[in-house]
């Protein structure tokens, strides 16, 4: 989604890297919607292994949840600054867009590791695959986000990121705030739904 | 509407640019022979190039089809071992499906789109290239299995369990998963270009009501690849997850379940026989007015009814599933909703012999092959409406009857429609008619092969002969109907090897002569305003759209009493393609690059991580080469405006 297209004209007024990301976006829905509804099949299958109801830190996740969507608010801070011309307002906020991100991956690696050492491991039942499936592609998908946005902050930092880009911001903004209500999704089907116990 | 790119080298006289670009990395200037073909990013050269891999792996399937029938041509056949057997079926299964059919479509979407909604290229040229490269290194990249310890052998549907490391120790099936995951890229990616290509560049005046059946049917086609390739894409990940690294999705022991597998693959894989079938039932909805002489006929019910279809597709899938014990509740809702989608493919079959109805026919190879689809796919869909009755079904599931009607569906349906595309199009694209008189014969030939060879089928299954048996014992009655299907599979081998000297004799017939010139059938759609072959500019002045048909209502008016008549000739119509300084897309390496990486990717998975790191090297690099590759055009502001002058 390189392609200068700010400057012409189409059909629907849209450019066209925004309308891409919107398809690209929907593309995604359907990629979660089926890893979801694996998860949905397996959440009562632990096999010999640990049940989700026993082994998931709520208190903890509801606290990185929360450092993931705040993020979304400082994406729009981001944006909006960039769209004023306060370029220096707008790496600020990206920066704190992907430091917010970074914490939320690191807690995953963290609750990860925990799992792990707690006998919760890929191979251990049909429903462990799914869960690390899962929070995997989503795990991957805000790393691929913060890769982004440091990108983004380095443009900015050699004085390549100007208002008339904007419309760049914007587009790694939809992706982001995308990655965010999805893990609304998940959070709610993983950990709110009361889960199975041995 | 104009790309903000450089001149393209083929406008200008010496093939080169004098302005530097600004950055590291040089954008190749288009040149000439190989280099200019495989860092073009041209939507027609692209579209060239996936008809040329799409044809050979068409062969590929082709003769892996006839494997299969000389074994089978006799009781006890002793030609190919079961084990080689299960990968010639499966192969065949996936060449024809996902590196013959679907290519062939993107084909015609990639070359076609673009001038019939009045464009000069794709919204996103580079990844259109892109997307053939990943498409041939996930097409080669599935058949390097033959040479590295067997293909896959777990059926085009690989159903779980038969696919896990126990049931299939081979790498096949990893290269199946990983394969097909590649080539998914492919379609998602050029999904997206094509749809934000239909929304957003379209001419000055041309409404979504007036684009023709053919651009519709793709922007539905294009949709549904971008909602169903993520479908496939988790499938996939899940198997191969489960194969190299040990999940347990379908491990039964453990509570995995294998009916997840058939579930995510068919709602996928229903979709696809749509993806599959639309762009057939586009090009006939351009064949057919053409050679009848006619408007089609309700054309909002034939844009209506692929919409409708696209919609009631995502609908249907469990009816591939009545035989594995869903439950009374699913298979009575999927029966009914797969009647009910008989309905506006009804409508389609309807209003096409309606569009013949009264019409002048001209009876081209083109046209012919039109009558294949709408004759060949009825009979298709009919066999298809008895499964969708659960209880007969029940009967039919993994018999040679299904075999009979998605042969019907696919080879009379889509591959008919793709020949009839052939014959309409060549000239547009070649500059030179395909022989029409190898054409008609190419048509018959065809036919009588294709009933030969798929309608005996439909009795071996109701015998009971089980499909993807290697083999089976004299004494059942299925010697005669064997023999049967085995020689009319050579008559249709015989019909493409006609096509195939078809295209060699004509171009070289066509050699030294003239391109053929404006308009030769006189058709009704935009990008016959082009002059045969299509420049690379392809309209030297975007058209002003006013009506559904533009070309035609350029051509021909009414008198007073609202007789038809010719108001302008063809060359008066036409467009010469004498514009200059057009700015087009610069062409690039790096879609090159990237998907050479990817095939490593796969082979790193299976073997050994270092190609990993190889291939995952190659594509960054691609990725990065081609975010840091120089802004197309360093001078956009100063840059040679338009020539205003071409046609009327």
């Amino acid at each position: 989604m390189t392609n200068q297209t700010h400057s012409e004209e189409t059909t629907t007024g849209l450019s066209h890297n925004k309308l891409g990301m919107w398809v690209f976006l929907g593309s995604e829905c359907l990629l979660f919607g089926a890893l979801i509804s694996t998860y949905l099949l397996y959440r009562g299958r632990f096999a010999d292994g640990p049940a989700p109801g026993d082994i998931f830190d709520i208190p903890f996740t509801s606290v990185s949840s929360f450092v993931l969507l705040m993020s979304s608010l400082t994406m729009v801070l981001a944006l909006s600054a960039l769209q004023r011309g306060d370029e220096r307002n707008n790496r600020l906020w990206l920066l704190t867009t992907a430091l917010l991100g970074a914490v939320f991956v690191g807690g995953q690696v963290y609750e990860f590791t925990t799992f792990l050492r707690e006998g919760l491991g890929y191979t251990t039942s049909p429903f462990s695959s799914a869960f690390f499936t899962l929070t995997g592609f989503h795990g991957v998908h805000v790393s691929l986000g913060v890769i982004f946005l440091m990108s983004l902050y380095v443009s900015s930092a050699r004085g390549n990121l100007h208002k008339e880009r904007a419309e760049t911001v914007e587009l790694i903004g939809l992706y982001w705030h995308f990655v965010d209500i999805v893990w609304i999704f998940i959070f709610t089907v993983i950990y709110l739904v009361p889960s199975p116990t041995s | 509407m104009t790309q903000t790119m450089e001149p393209s080298s083929m406008e200008t006289s010496n093939g080169e640019n004098s302005h530097r670009p600004l950055g590291v990395y040089t954008r190749p200037k288009g040149g000439s022979g190989w280099r200019d073909w495989v860092t073009t990013v041209d939507h027609k050269k692209i579209g060239i190039l996936y008809g040329a891999a799409a044809l050979l792996f068409f062969v590929i399937g082709g003769i892996e089809a006839l494997l299969i029938r000389l074994q089978l041509a006799t009781p006890d056949g002793t030609v190919l071992g079961a084990d080689t057997y299960n990968q010639i079926y499966t192969m065949h299964g996936v060449t024809m499906i996902f590196l013959a059919a679907m290519p062939l479509a993107a084909a015609f979407a990639n070359y076609l789109i673009p001038l019939q909604i009045g464009a000069r290229d794709v919204a996103f040229p580079r990844l259109n290239a892109m997307s053939f490269w990943v498409f041939l290194a996930g097409g080669i990249f599935i058949n390097l299995s033959w040479l590295l310890g067997g293909a896959p052998d777990g059926g085009w549907f690989a159903y779980s369990p038969n696919t896990g490391i126990v049931f299939s120790p081979s790498h096949g099936m990893d290269f199946y998963a990983i394969g097909l995951q590649i080539t998914g890229i492919a379609s998602l990616v050029s999904g997206i270009n094509l749809t934000v290509t239909i929304f957003n560049m379209r001419a000055p005046g041309m409404t979504l009501f007036k684009m023709p059946v053919f651009t519709w049917m793709m922007l539905v086609v294009q949709l549904l690849l971008v909602f169903a390739m993520p479908v496939i894409a988790v499938a996939l990940f899940l198997l191969t997850f489960s194969r190299l690294f040990g999940a347990t999705f379908f491990t039964p022991e453990l509570g995995g379940d294998p009916l997840l597998w058939q579930h995510l693959f068919w709602i996928f894989g229903h979709p696809e026989v749509y993806i599959l079938v639309l762009p057939a039932f586009g090009i006939i909805s351009e064949v057919i007015p053409t050679f009848s002489r006619k408007p089609i006929f309700g054309y909002p019910f034939m844009v209506f009814s692929g919409i409708a279809i696209g919609f009631m597709g995502w609908g249907v899938w469990a009816h591939h599933m009545f035989a594995s014990g869903i439950g009374p509740v699913s298979v009575a809702a999927f029966s009914l909703s797969t009647m009910f989608i008989a309905v506006p493919t009804g409508v389609k079959i309807l209003n096409w012999m309606a569009t013949m109805w009264g019409g002048r026919i001209k009876f081209s190879a083109a046209m012919l092959f039109a009558f294949g689809v709408v004759s060949m796919f009825t009979i298709g869909g009919l066999s298809g409406v008895t499964h969708s009755i659960a209880p007969a079904d029940t009967q039919q599931t993994d018999t040679y009857y299904i075999v009979a009607h998605f042969h019907y569906v696919i080879f009379g349906g889509i591959i008919f429609g793709l020949f009839s595309g052939f014959f309409f199009w060549w000239p547009k694209v070649f500059g030179h008619k395909l022989s029409e008189k190898m054409g008609k014969l190419n048509f018959w030939v065809m036919l009588i092969g294709f009933n030969l060879t798929f309608g005996p089928m439909h009795i071996l299954g109701l015998q009971g002969m089980s499909r993807r048996i290697d083999t089976y014992s004299p004494g059942f009655g299925f010697e005669a109907w064997n023999l049967v299907v085995t020689i009319g599979s050579f008559i249709i081998a015989l019909s493409v090897l006609i096509f195939l000297i078809n295209v060699i004799t004509s171009a070289r017939n066509a050699r030294g002569l003239p391109p053929i010139g404006p308009d030769p059938w006189d058709a009704r759609s935009l990008e016959w305003i082009t002059p045969n072959p299509t420049p690379a500019h392809n309209f030297d002045e975007i058209p002003i759209v006013e009506s559904l048909d533009e070309f035609w209502h350029r051509k021909y008016g009414s008198d007073e009493d609202g007789k038809v008549v010719r108001v302008a000739s063809a060359e008066d119509v036409c467009q010469d393609g004498s514009a200059e300084g057009v700015h087009l897309p610069s062409p690039s390496y790096w879609p090159l690059v990237f998907a050479i990486g990817l095939p490593f990717i796969g082979l790193g998975l299976i073997y050994s991580l270092w190609f990993c790191v190889f291939g995952g090297a190659l594509a960054l690099m691609g990725l990065y080469a081609w975010v840091f590759e120089p802004v197309d055009d360093p001078d956009v502001d100063h840059h040679e405006p338009q020539k205003e002058d071409a046609s009327d």
